[in-house]
């Protein structure tokens, strides 16, 4: 306990802000093993760890930061592997400042230990020297299990259930796997090297992944319980339907959801034209609705691209934006502005159809509405126009009816999200669960990863015992 | 990965047909659904409307125009090479049933889209009449296909090569003066062609059906590239459609946003020719 007071909190080595907005490498270099015990020794390995509590996934938190104190960094990876299937990941994404970080004993009177760029260390410590343990397989049950999606809370169902012995295949659409962590979160933030390192890793252990393939359309679930012989299916789907703002002149060239520009800019590398066939709109002045994690990737990605303005777009004050503060922070020092308090009215376009601005009304807060939130309202005549070319919707994302609207007995809610028992993942039908963004609506890589591991502990039930 | 098993030139090599092997696409697939292809690791997806299937086989049949370089480099493909991904099969089907009198409109490689459209109309009970155009004699494709799914087939060449001289419109209008049974028109082929063929049919107020082919990424109504304005209102081709109320459809808008990446796509085009990397920004 003496000396944890001397030693500060250790900070996380950045790229610099004036040198990252102009390129795609990621920003946040990573502890080197030396800072990396240093941070270890801060941890008081409390009897009751609180951390652990504030762990959707339940990692043995004082466990692995233990072993990174003695520098057994493999050793420290084996604790994580015990629990999350997706530690390189979790240890880049995950808000810690909500969870184990926040119920930290330290950050009462210092800040907490920096449990997320601990984690981090260990896997990617691991992964430079490919020495990641490939944990002792039980006997094969011959149980199997489908799982729709291969997004955080399709892995972690994976991930586990092929760790009971269940024979696990991965539906995925696109023509790679990860999901949201390959076409959404952006190569600067998560570079995708590391979530293949964990798809290989999946695979190594067994797990099967069918791409290009959409349940729903190449096949429906109701075959994969029959004809494809499925024991269990868990539906990880995520929230894919993009929201827009139902606006005027919301058609015009250049205006993208924030799905599209980042799956043209991440997934097929957009980035790279015309090494990679994909085009992507460059735009000089660029607006982005909506002040969340997402918005804030559009808005570094769009700079990232060359812009020489990049505006966050948003209806509320600072308070209300939904963005991780280190988000927030990242984007302020690469130079991203802000217009808080203001609507969109319309988009104007050229004789071509191309965005060349909008019509903005600015807003004050009024009383809370029913998300909790302060309602934004207009003031009279404050009508202004913002110049823009390139213009990305990061106002969040529905339910995506293609694999629903051909389960008809999955039981939906008003939104066309799946309803479940929140306690097991369970759905209205026989044999299939559900878990993450598909039923919460848009939310967290480790909170779909937490639906994951409930879904999967009931899956195991489910075809050991028939419950 | 995904054999060619069969391939063929058609219209003087501008339109490349391809058989490929995709078992679990074509057990699905039905008429009007289209595929999402990309031909290598560094290739973009495009869609595709399937001009064939076989389930037996487990092939699909694709007859797609060369106009920039992915449709280039895919000319390039011989028997025995392979696409990198298959995806589908996506969107909505050809909601086919008897209403009596069709008439089904094709331009360009349009006609390949319209042809199983064609058949299944004609197996559903229907006196389908065919209507297929290209510029030229020479650039006229599935001729034959097309007589044997229809019970009468009208060819049209703008230049007057071969058929009638003229627009399909032409043949159309000439044909639903004469029928004025005709419940259900189905019109498939470049924009401006389904658009007049649209501005015809609505005159004799004949239900119409076109099948749009806006630029797509992923094909499950994810992203929302692909939107046209429908009524006015917002739909999303990947899902919705392709095909859609041809009266109803905004030509204009789609027609401005299928060019939104007309300046990268002829840089690449030029970069696949070996012409180097042009610089046409300021177009």
């Amino acid at each position: 306990m003496a000396n944890t007071e001397k030693t500060p909190r250790q900070p996380m080595p950045e790229q610099d802000p004036k040198v990252r907005s102009r390129n795609f490498d990621e920003v946040p270099l990573g502890f080197d093993e030396k800072t990396a015990v240093l941070e270890a020794g801060r941890c008081l390995q409390c009897k009751k760890p609180s951390c652990v509590e504030g762990c959707p996934v339940e990692i043995d938190i004082p466990g692995f930061i233990s072993r990174i104190k003695e520098g057994d960094f493999g050793g420290a990876l084996s604790v994580l592997g015990e629990k999350t299937a997706l530690p390189a990941v979790c240890g880049r994404v995950c808000p810690q400042e909500d969870q184990c970080e926040l119920k930290c004993i330290l950050g009462k009177k210092d800040k907490p230990v920096a449990i997320g760029s601990l984690e981090r260390f260990a896997a990617d410590w691991n992964l430079a020297r490919q020495t990641r343990p490939l944990p002792k397989l039980p006997p094969k049950t011959g149980r199997k299990v489908a799982v729709v999606g291969s997004g955080p809370s399709g892995v972690t169902v994976a991930g586990d259930l092929i760790l009971k012995g269940h024979q696990v295949t991965i539906f995925e659409a696109f023509h790679a796997a990860g999901g949201v962590l390959v076409y959404g979160i952006p190569e600067f933030r998560l570079p995708k090297k590391i979530v293949q390192a964990e798809m290989d890793h999946l695979a190594k252990l067994g797990v099967e992944f069918r791409l290009n393939t959409v349940i729903g359309q190449t096949l429906t679930v109701d075959e994969l319980l029959t004809e494809e012989g499925f024991d269990a299916v868990y539906i990880g789907v995520g929230a894919g339907l993009p929201r827009f703002l139902n606006v005027g002149g919301e058609n015009l060239i250049g205006i993208y959801s924030a799905n599209e520009y980042l799956t043209r800019s991440n997934l097929m590398k957009a980035y790279r034209f015309p090494e990679y066939d994909t085009p992507v709109v460059k735009g000089r002045n660029v607006a982005v609705f909506g002040a969340g994690n997402v918005a804030m990737d559009s808005a570094r990605t769009a700079l990232r691209m060359g812009a020489e303005k990049v505006r966050i777009v948003y209806r509320r004050s600072r308070d209300e934006m939904p963005a991780r503060a280190e988000e927030i922070h990242h984007g302020e020092e690469e130079g991203i502005e802000f217009y808080l308090l203001t609507m969109p009215v319309e988009f104007t376009g050229d004789e071509n159809g191309r965005v060349r601005g909008m019509v903005c009304l600015q807003c004050q807060l009024g009383e809370p509405d029913e998300s909790g939130r302060c309602r934004p309202e207009s003031i009279e005549n404050s009508e202004f126009t913002l110049e823009a070319d390139l213009v990305v919707i990061a106002v969040g994302s529905g339910a995506n009816p293609v694999l629903t609207r051909t389960t008809p007995d999955l039981g939906l809610n008003k939104w066309g999200y799946i309803k479940t028992d929140p306690k097991t993942g369970k759905t209205s039908k026989k044999g299939v669960w559900a878990g993450g963004d598909i039923v919460t609506g848009a939310a967290t890589v480790i909170l779909a990863m937490g639906a994951g591991r409930q879904a999967a502990n009931s899956i195991h039930d489910y075809l050991t015992w028939g419950w | 990965m995904h054999q060619i098993l069969a391939r063929q030139e058609m219209a003087q090599g501008t339109v490349v047909k391809n058989v490929v092997a995709a078992p679990l696409v074509a057990r699905k697939a039905k008429p009007g659904q289209f595929i999402i292809l990309r031909v290598n690791e560094n290739g973009e997806r495009i869609p595709l409307t399937m001009a064939d299937t076989d389930p037996k086989e487990g092939t699909i049949t694709l007859i797609y125009q060369v106009v920039g370089k992915t449709t280039a480099l895919m000319k390039t493909l011989q028997v025995g090479d392979s696409f990198l991904d298959i995806c589908g099969p996506l969107g909505t089907p050809t909601h086919i049933e008897k209403v009596g009198r069709v008439i089904c409109v094709g331009g360009g490689t349009g006609v390949a889209v319209l042809h199983p459209i064609t058949r299944a109309l004609k197996e559903a009970g229907n006196q389908v009449t065919a209507v297929i155009g290209a510029r030229t004699k020479d650039l006229l494709i599935l001729e034959e296909e097309m007589t044997a799914a229809s019970d009468a087939l009208f060819a049209c060449t703008d230049d007057g090569s071969y058929g009638h001289h003229g627009f399909v419109t032409d043949v159309l209008k000439s044909e639903l003066k004469k029928n004025k049974d005709t419940a259900l028109a189905v019109c498939i082929g470049p924009v401006p062609m389904m658009k007049f063929c649209a501005k015809v049919t609505r005159e004799f107020g004949v239900r119409t059906l076109v099948s749009l082919n806006p630029i797509m990424v992923d094909g499950t109504g994810m992203c929302g590239c692909c939107r046209v304005s429908v009524e006015g209102k917002t739909k999303f081709a990947c899902v919705d459609g392709p095909e859609f109320d041809g009266h109803a459809v905004d030509f204009e808008e789609l027609t401005q946003r299928l060019a939104a990446y007309r300046e990268d796509e002829s840089r690449s085009y030029n970069i696949f020719q070996g012409k180097g990397d042009l610089c046409t920004c300021e177009v």
